[in-house]
């Protein structure tokens, strides 16, 4: 289903968009299969309609928002932004969404509340990879933000990508975007959000605490302990080796959104603040 | 007449096709490696395919190299004797894990040493993966028939060499991704079982020797 977009906006300052077909076939959510190629093979029998957001916690107003009245009420807008995966690849990706200021401002956070907690939503019966006896990860998958992270104006909610409804593998029907961090902070299929005084759980860090940690920005600086993020892989569509398929470049930092490094002064974003 | 006396003799002797039957291993093992580099190149190897190339390559190379070290626990178990084709397995093995590297080097880093070196210095499963594959080149160097001869019993010593080449494999793989699933388990399992064989081989050598007798005196 096509998405109604209002603005349209280029973050990735006309680097080449990854093709569509790339973009929704080489995915990792777990929720559906560790294989990249597993989430398109195995998202067939997810529903992600009808579709609600929980949000609770440190507000005024908690609420809980319907897919439907999302997509009418939300300014929502194309963002073309570059996409960077731990594994040091990457993508180029227009989504179509609302900044999560938005949503936010309409519970109204306490002045108490510091943090922004994400859950995926939970389903055995149309996930797969929640089922049997190899399991990667805890369910659900959960993540979090600092509260000032969520209101900054690249952070997205997502609906769509390439103009369409999210396909199901890409986070079905509503998932997050934070272009500076690495990917699997960009949670998908969200049902709940609560904002806390705490730092919320990750769930990649509780799985790794050395190896993934709760900020993860994008910094080709800080290697991976088992590999280096100084360059990435730049997922380049149906091309065969010898016409750019895999072709590497430089990692930027915060992934080219020097922006938000404001957000980061004084942080050792190295050793404490990974 | 001598001529025509011993050309019957050599008519009679049956045609060997275990020579033939090695080749065709040989072509057969190396389809994969043409098989994944011809769909890499054509653009048929998904949204990565220098990756899925290089995985695909290791890949292979454990599976050979997992083959080789089964041809003994398969005999001795009762099995086939495949002992004929263990070299063949065994440099099938090797060759992945060649091809495997050159990928990684070309293809993958692009021959950038300033990231190639720190990567096997630092990372410590390439640098395990490293270990396996220079432990693996003297094992490919001697196996030729004139080593095996010229090396006597120290040939067996130094293929024993295999072992800890499976295990690099294996910790390799194992520790490059990031959960455990049931792929490296199933090569975890298979490797424990295939080394724990090493290690019970003689009780369970013993236990054959005095089956066979048993069954030889219940005849009698």
């Amino acid at each position: 289903t096509p998405i109604r977009i209002g603005n349209k906006v280029d973050d990735a300052k006309g680097e080449t968009v990854t093709p569509k077909e790339s973009a929704t076939t080489y995915n990792n959510f777990y929720e559906f299969g560790t294989d990249k190629s597993d989430p398109a093979k195995n998202a067939g029998k997810f529903k992600p309609l009808p579709w609600a957001i929980k949000v609770d916690g440190m507000v005024a107003k908690p609420q809980t928002f319907g897919y439907e009245d999302l997509l009418a009420t939300m300014p929502i807008e194309e963002r073309i932004y570059r996409f960077r995966c731990v594994e040091a690849w990457s993508m180029v990706i227009p989504w179509d969404g609302f900044q999560l200021s938005e949503l936010l401002k309409k519970v109204e956070p306490l002045g108490s509340a510091k943090y922004v907690a994400f859950e995926t939503v939970v389903r055995p019966e149309e996930m797969p990879g929640q089922k049997g006896y190899f399991q990667p990860l805890p369910w659900p998958y959960v993540d979090g933000l600092r509260l000032d992270e969520a209101m900054q104006p690249l952070t997205l909610m997502a609906v769509g990508m390439y103009g369409e409804a999210l396909p199901n593998q890409s986070g079905a029907p509503i998932r997050l975007i934070v272009p500076w961090k690495y990917g699997f902070k960009s949670i998908k299929s969200i049902v709940r959000i609560t904002l806390t005084d705490k730092e919320p759980p990750c769930s990649w860090n509780k799985a790794a605490a050395n190896e993934y940690g709760f900020y993860s920005n994008v910094n080709p600086k800080r290697d991976h302990p088992r590999w280096s993020q100084a360059t990435e892989r730049r997922i380049g569509g149906k091309s065969g080796f010898f016409s750019g398929g895999g072709e590497r470049r430089d990692t930027l930092m915060f992934n080219g959104y020097e922006e938000v490094a404001s957000l980061y002064s004084g942080m050792d974003l190295i050793k404490t603040y990974y | 007449m001598t001529a025509t006396s011993t050309r019957p003799a050599a008519r009679a002797r049956p045609f060997n096709w275990l020579p033939v039957k090695i080749w065709a291993l040989y072509i057969v093992g190396l389809i994969p490696a043409v098989w994944y580099f011809y769909l890499g190149a054509t653009g048929n190897l998904g949204a990565d395919p220098v990756v899925t190339f290089e995985h695909n390559l290791g890949f292979w190379a454990i599976r050979f190299l997992l083959a080789t070290l089964a041809v003994t626990p398969i005999f001795i178990l009762g099995g086939p004797n495949l002992i004929a084709y263990r070299r063949a397995l065994g440099l099938l093995g090797f060759w992945y894990v060649l091809f495997h590297f050159t990928v990684y080097l070309t293809l993958d880093r692009a021959l950038d040493f300033s990231a190639i070196i720190p990567d096997i210095v630092k990372r410590p499963y390439i640098t395990i993966g490293m270990l396996g594959f220079i432990m693996l080149i003297p094992l490919a160097l001697t196996s030729n028939r004139f080593s095996i001869r010229r090396l006597g019993p120290r040939w067996n010593k130094l293929h024993k060499l295999s072992y800890l080449v499976i295990i690099a494999g294996v910790v390799h793989f194992v520790m490059s991704t990031k959960v455990l699933i049931v792929e490296q388990t199933i090569y975890i399992v298979l490797t424990a079982l295939l080394l724990g064989f090493r290690v019970f081989k003689k009780p369970i050598m013993n236990w054959r020797k005095e089956r066979m007798k048993a069954k030889r005196l219940a005849k009698a």
